[in-house]
């Protein structure tokens, strides 16, 4: 079989068996779903009133910020479902397999891609309750969705490699999403970064968070007036985040897949 | 003609520890190979070794005359394995479990279908076919592992403890699982830390300690090295001894020793049981009532004792650091 195609279907086989799971531990969705429509609502709300914003409600600036961290931080499931597969002894058993090396992780990616499309719709339904429109026409908007979904997938990636690099499910849980919290506040997605420090903000505008924020927030017209960022990721934000994409998956599929080849549970 | 597992100085070491030290082992066509050890002996490493998970210092290795760490892909089509700690998932269902694994190893979705149901039928999980694993008992969850391994009906199988852990009974049923498979023409590898079980499965047994093979043989090579079933006899007072001694001597197969002290008399027998009956009708003809009698059987810690001069004991102790 063409090993591409035996990484496609091993890796349906592989997420089909995750989503099970989801199946048949409902609340795993439920809780997976109930932080980001509390985000949603102590962000509209508590801060709403306090950050200034130009030719845009907080409320809509906001969205975009609050999606792309949601989704940020729900990559960190991706290294909780393989430190578990590993603890466990399952990805012993797919590994002595004659299947495709890549199946484990791509469908491991897959399943938790298939997460976040419902997580991304159930916040989208809340931001619309509390005030959130899309300005741009359907296929902005759907450009908009794309773009979240694909960074989902990428950190999804780093994630992998988290998840088989620490081995437990434990340390998975804090690991995995531990260094998402600089990542997501030091950027644009709940404050304009002119008014960070000069070293800040030049991390902050390059941030690739704050790349698929921008880019998002021009997709759907939630940007407003705000100060841009100088230079090129103020004039080019949708083809840096497409290059920041692009480069996470080139660095850590490769790598991810490197180190399930030589996972070990023990 | 090489044997259908072949390993020769296989080594592994982590950091400091040798887990393998050197292993040779041949496993011929249609038998079972027997590894006993302690815990941290080095038999989950050499099963890991075997099945392509993790790769040797140095060593060459063969199953089926395909070189394992040339062509480890070859080799997964062809083994299986049923690990330690019952790799199934336990959010599937037994049968999600088994059409799971056909399906990864390319069969059609019918195929996998229908050698799911055989299996479940086989191990007797058809009741429990539409439940979560989550729900099964520690013994179904291994008849089900096992039954992930022969999926594909390989012709060598790869068992790391396959009763650990298990209740007797449980433990029982494995072996009859076992045993049938055997019977069919499999070439099995197991491991464990039980004599009874290598002796009761096993063609070839190789006892390993620290990484290395300190004894092999057949189980009856073996025990005529640590010794076979005894009888121990405890008597009330010193008058009993010496008659109790010599019905001990017509029902052994050796001399009987004597401990004085403690009024207690061992002899080595062939088979406990009727050995048994035996020597308590001719103590009962003789009128000596026994404070106790019983058959030992030999432990995996006589073996070591016997083989290496220390226990297992301190061993696990030193690996659970």
């Amino acid at each position: 079989m063409n090993p591409v195609v035996m990484a496609l279907s091993d890796g349906w086989v592989v997420a089909k068996r995750n989503l099970i799971k989801i199946k048949r531990i409902p609340d795993l969705l439920i809780f997976s779903t109930i932080q980001p429509i509390m985000f949603v609502l102590l962000f509209a709300y508590v801060f709403g009133g306090a950050i200034p914003t130009q030719g845009v409600d907080y409320k809509e600036y906001l969205m975009a910020g609050i999606f792309t961290q949601t989704v940020a931080f729900g990559a960190a499931i991706t290294a909780i479902g393989l430190a578990e597969d590993l603890q466990k002894g399952t990805i012993d058993r797919f590994r002595s397999l004659p299947m495709s090396r890549a199946a484990v992780l791509i469908g491991r990616t897959t399943s938790d891609l298939l997460n976040n499309v419902l997580v991304v719709a159930v916040m989208s339904i809340c931001g619309l309750i509390v005030g959130w429109r899309i300005h741009n026409g359907f296929f902005k908007a759907i450009a908009g969705f794309l773009l979240l979904l694909a960074f989902a997938y990428a950190m999804s990636w780093v994630s992998a490699l988290i998840g088989l690099s620490v081995k437990s499910v434990e340390v998975a849980q804090s690991a995995g999403f531990i260094w998402m919290f600089p990542l997501t506040f030091l950027s644009n997605a709940f404050i304009p970064t002119h008014t960070l420090n000069p070293f800040l903000r030049a991390v902050a505008d390059w941030n690739p968070i704050s790349s698929i924020v921008l880019a998002i927030r021009d997709l759907w017209g939630n940007a407003g007036t705000m100060p841009r960022p100088e230079g090129f990721p103020g004039e080019h934000p949708l083809l840096l985040s497409l290059l920041w994409i692009a480069g996470i998956l080139l660095v850590f599929v490769p790598l991810s897949i490197r180190k399930y080849r030589q996972a070990a549970s023990r | 003609m090489t044997a259908t597992i072949q390993a020769e100085g296989i080594v592994k070491t982590y950091g400091q520890l040798r887990a393998l030290d050197g292993l040779d082992l041949s496993v011929p066509e249609g038998t079972v190979l027997g590894l006993l050890g302690p815990n941290g002996a080095g038999k989950t490493t050499a099963v890991r070794i075997l099945t392509t998970l993790l790769r040797p210092d140095s060593g060459s290795l063969t199953v089926k005359g395909i070189d394992v760490l040339k062509h480890p892909d070859d080799v997964r089509r062809i083994i299986g394995l049923s690990g330690q700690y019952a790799a199934v998932d336990e959010y599937l269902t037994g049968y999600e479990n088994l059409e799971m694994i056909g399906r990864l190893y390319h069969m059609s979705k019918r195929q996998a279908r229908e050698r799911a149901n055989e299996l479940l039928e086989r191990f007797t999980l058809t009741d429990a076919a539409s439940r979560p694993v989550k729900t099964y008992s520690g013994g179904m969850r291994r008849r089900l592992d096992l039954a992930g391994a022969l999926v594909a009906a390989p012709p060598v199988i790869f068992m790391d403890e396959p009763t650990t852990g298990l209740d007797p009974r449980s433990r029982l049923g494995m072996w009859d699982v076992i045993t049938e498979r055997v019977r069919e023409g499999t070439t099995l590898l197991l491991t464990t830390q039980y004599l009874e079980e290598a002796d009761q499965l096993a063609d070839n047994i190789i006892v390993i300690d620290h990484g290395r093979a300190i004894a092999e043989g057949t189980p009856d090579e073996l025990k005529r090295k640590v010794g076979g079933e005894r009888l121990e006899l405890t008597l009330r007072g010193e008058a009993e001894v010496a008659t109790a001694a010599a019905i001990m001597r017509g029902v052994g197969t050796g001399e009987p020793t004597v401990d004085s002290e403690t009024h207690q008399v061992h002899v080595p027998v062939t088979r406990g049981a009727p050995a048994l009956i035996a020597a308590i009708r001719e103590l009962d003809a003789a009128g000596i009532e026994p404070v106790d009698i019983a058959v030992h059987r030999p432990t995996l810690d006589d073996v070591f004792m016997r083989l290496t001069g220390h226990s297992t004991e301190d061993k696990t102790t030193e690996e659970q650091k």
